[in-house]
């Protein structure tokens, strides 16, 4: 199979993810879309190193992940933050900022 | 398929490290993890004065190593950092903003609560549970190593040489200041708020950022910028995976500089965010990222610069278009010093535009002037208060100049300095960048340039005109707090630089000057 199909397929997922954060309501589904374009970053990665023949798209995918995991922790505490104050993870309501 | 990957030799060779210039790094990076012991091990009482040692002890030995090291320009660390003049030039100026921005940090007058962070943050705005901490004064000290590792993550960005390290790199100096913008110790909802959009925004360009990358990749078969660069200069792999990825990873590093149609996140953060923790990240990261953004686009995409300068050029203008109208309309002052900070982006952007090292030069001079104004001046917004915490209205600001003519004067010459008036930092800066553009052909840039600074000049001096020539409102109850002896010495720093440099601008023009030129 042509390995640029994985390609295609990446830079779906990666759409997906895109518009998802754009029309998603929820913090955490929001922040979910977020993880699916890293995820679809890691995909392309490793099918270019796979068609390149080279090895470093294989290490950023494992750099990749374990800055995820750093976000995730980072990125839960500051929504589990909101949701205690406002009962509610809902972008709309965080909108006391502005001009 | 049985396709035979490089370095599968069995073995991985071990890395040469050149531990003498990765030292300050190194030791920020150390720092920040000794902090952490700190918060773990030692009681409550002792953390505030360890934290000051380890913090300010940090960033001495790492200035002190940075002059050690050697002035030869090389790459470092396998090929992921490069070391040469700007990124020496950068680390230097990032570091020394750091030490004045928390110097700001340690201030324990100004808030009758001791500092402008919350006792605990994950307690519940306004609950009983942070009534307590309050009462018993209970200090958070968190915030340093907290600090430091963003710090760290400033100093490798603009000096990275892979897109591996630069991403790396990006994502070590956001991740803890989205936490830190959302510590407020005052207006907690606005803070915790200004911490999730950050986040939230942060990572969505962030993910932009490495898709752009991973094309990049594909298309070069290389992370490394000068590999990048002579792929592009041969042409030889698909023009669409270029240039796409050219656009992704421009749409991540624009968002961390707060260039239009990516600033939306600015003036929210800079409002909500505590304002030592903005004083710090306006300076700092402004500084690390454009270091990034002009060694990407200088070394890895200088060879297809037809393709993404008039790009460029229409950001440039757009972002200085955009921060100078909304500043106008702002009637709180955090918000329009972040939209001034937003036309900022855009005057350095020419300087992006110029392509040339006369170009560099004037984005460092012109980020050392920006750097040591806005921390001054969100040092000022510190001491200005009412009831509630800081004044941040504008119509509180009215009659200041009559109360406290020293506070609303040097308020004045920061503002000024931002405006580009002669004889302070700002004109210099401005002209190095405007005539770097117009000697590269951009002239159209430099007029569009031009007249948004004479529109910015505008609402700088409508804030010096509310303090010096218009009567308070009555029952105002605005004043000003006697501020700590180091939130003093950070502004005089700030003031001396502002002024030393509107005077005596060639010291800093030919510092800039030397530090010039990339390595590739």
């Amino acid at each position: 199979m042509n390995p640029m199909n994985y390609i295609y397929l990446s830079a779906a997922l990666f759409a997906i993810g895109a518009f998802g954060v754009l029309f998603r309501r929820n913090a955490i589904v929001v922040f979910m879309c977020i993880e699916l374009m890293l995820n679809a970053a890691n995909l392309a990665f490793v099918v270019f190193a796979r068609i390149n023949g080279t090895l470093d798209g294989q290490v950023v995918a494992f750099f990749v992940m374990v800055v995820a995991a750093a976000e995730v922790v980072i990125g839960l505490a500051i929504i589990m933050a909101i949701f205690a104050t406002r009962r509610s993870a809902s972008i709309d309501e965080a909108n006391l900022l502005r001009s | 398929m049985s396709t035979v990957l490089a370095a599968t030799d069995g073995l991985f060779p071990a890395p040469v490290l050149e531990y003498k210039e990765l030292a300050p790094v190194l030791i920020v990076l150390g720092a920040a993890t000794l902090g952490v012991l700190i918060e773990a091990f030692l009681p409550r009482t002792l953390r505030f004065r360890a934290q000051l040692v380890v913090t300010f002890g940090g960033l001495g030995l790492a200035l002190a190593a940075l002059f050690l090291a050697g002035e030869q320009n090389s790459i470092l660390a396998e090929g992921a950092i490069a070391w040469d003049g700007p990124a020496r030039f950068l680390q230097g100026l990032i570091l020394v903003l750091a030490v004045v921005a928390f110097l700001l940090f340690t201030d324990r007058k100004i808030d009758p609560g001791r500092d402008a962070f919350a006792p605990r943050v994950s307690a519940v705005p306004g609950s009983p549970e942070e009534q307590v901490l309050t009462q018993k004064l209970i200090q958070q000290t968190e915030v340093y190593p907290l600090a430091l590792f963003s710090l760290s993550g400033m100093l490798l960005f603009p000096a990275s040489n892979d897109l591996l390290m630069m991403f790396v790199a990006l994502e070590v100096l956001s991740l803890p200041l989205y936490l830190l913008a959302g510590m407020a110790r005052r207006r907690r909802l606005l803070s915790q708020e200004a911490a999730l959009k950050y986040f939230l925004l942060g990572a969505y360009s962030s993910a932009f950022f490495l898709f752009g990358a991973a094309l990049i990749y594909g298309y070069a078969n290389s992370l490394r910028f000068s590999v990048i660069a002579a792929a592009t200069a041969s042409g030889t792999s698909s023009e669409a995976l270029l240039l796409a990825g050219i656009g992704l990873i421009a749409v991540g590093l624009l968002f961390k500089i707060g260039a239009a149609p990516f600033h939306e996140w600015t003036p929210d953060v800079y409002q909500g965010a505590p304002t030592v923790v903005t004083a710090f990240m306006a300076a700092t990261t402004k500084v690390a990222a454009f270091g990034a953004l002009v060694r990407i686009f200088y070394v890895a995409f200088g060879p297809v610069r037809d393709q993404w300068l008039p790009l460029m050029w229409v950001i440039s203008a757009l972002t200085m278009v955009v921060g100078v109208l909304f500043a106008l309309t702002q009637q709180e002052i955090k918000r329009m010093l972040a939209y001034s900070s937003i036309a900022h982006a855009g005057f350095l952007l020419t300087g992006v535009v110029a392509l040339s090292p006369k170009g560099v030069s004037a984005i460092l001079f012109y980020l050392v002037t920006y750097g040591f104004a806005t921390i001054g001046a969100f040092g000022v917004v510190m001491l200005v208060r009412d009831g509630a915490g800081e004044a941040s209205h504008l119509s509180a600001w009215a009659g200041l100049g009559k109360r406290s003519p020293g506070v609303a004067a040097l308020f004045s010459l920061f503002l000024l300095a931002m405006a580009g008036i002669p004889l302070t930092s700002g004109f210099p800066a401005k002209f190095a960048v405007f005539s770097a553009a117009s000697a590269s052909g951009a002239s159209w840039l430099v007029l569009i340039g031009v007249l948004t600074s004479a529109v910015a000049g505008f609402f700088y001096v409508r804030v010096i005109v509310l303090m010096f020539f218009t009567d308070p409102q009555p029952g105002q109850t605005t004043t000003v707090a006697i501020p700590s002896l180091a939130t003093a010495l950070a502004l005089a720093v700030c003031a001396g630089v502002t002024v030393v440099l509107g005077v005596f601008p060639q010291i800093g023009l030919e510092v800039a000057d030397r530090a010039s030129l990339f390595v590739r």
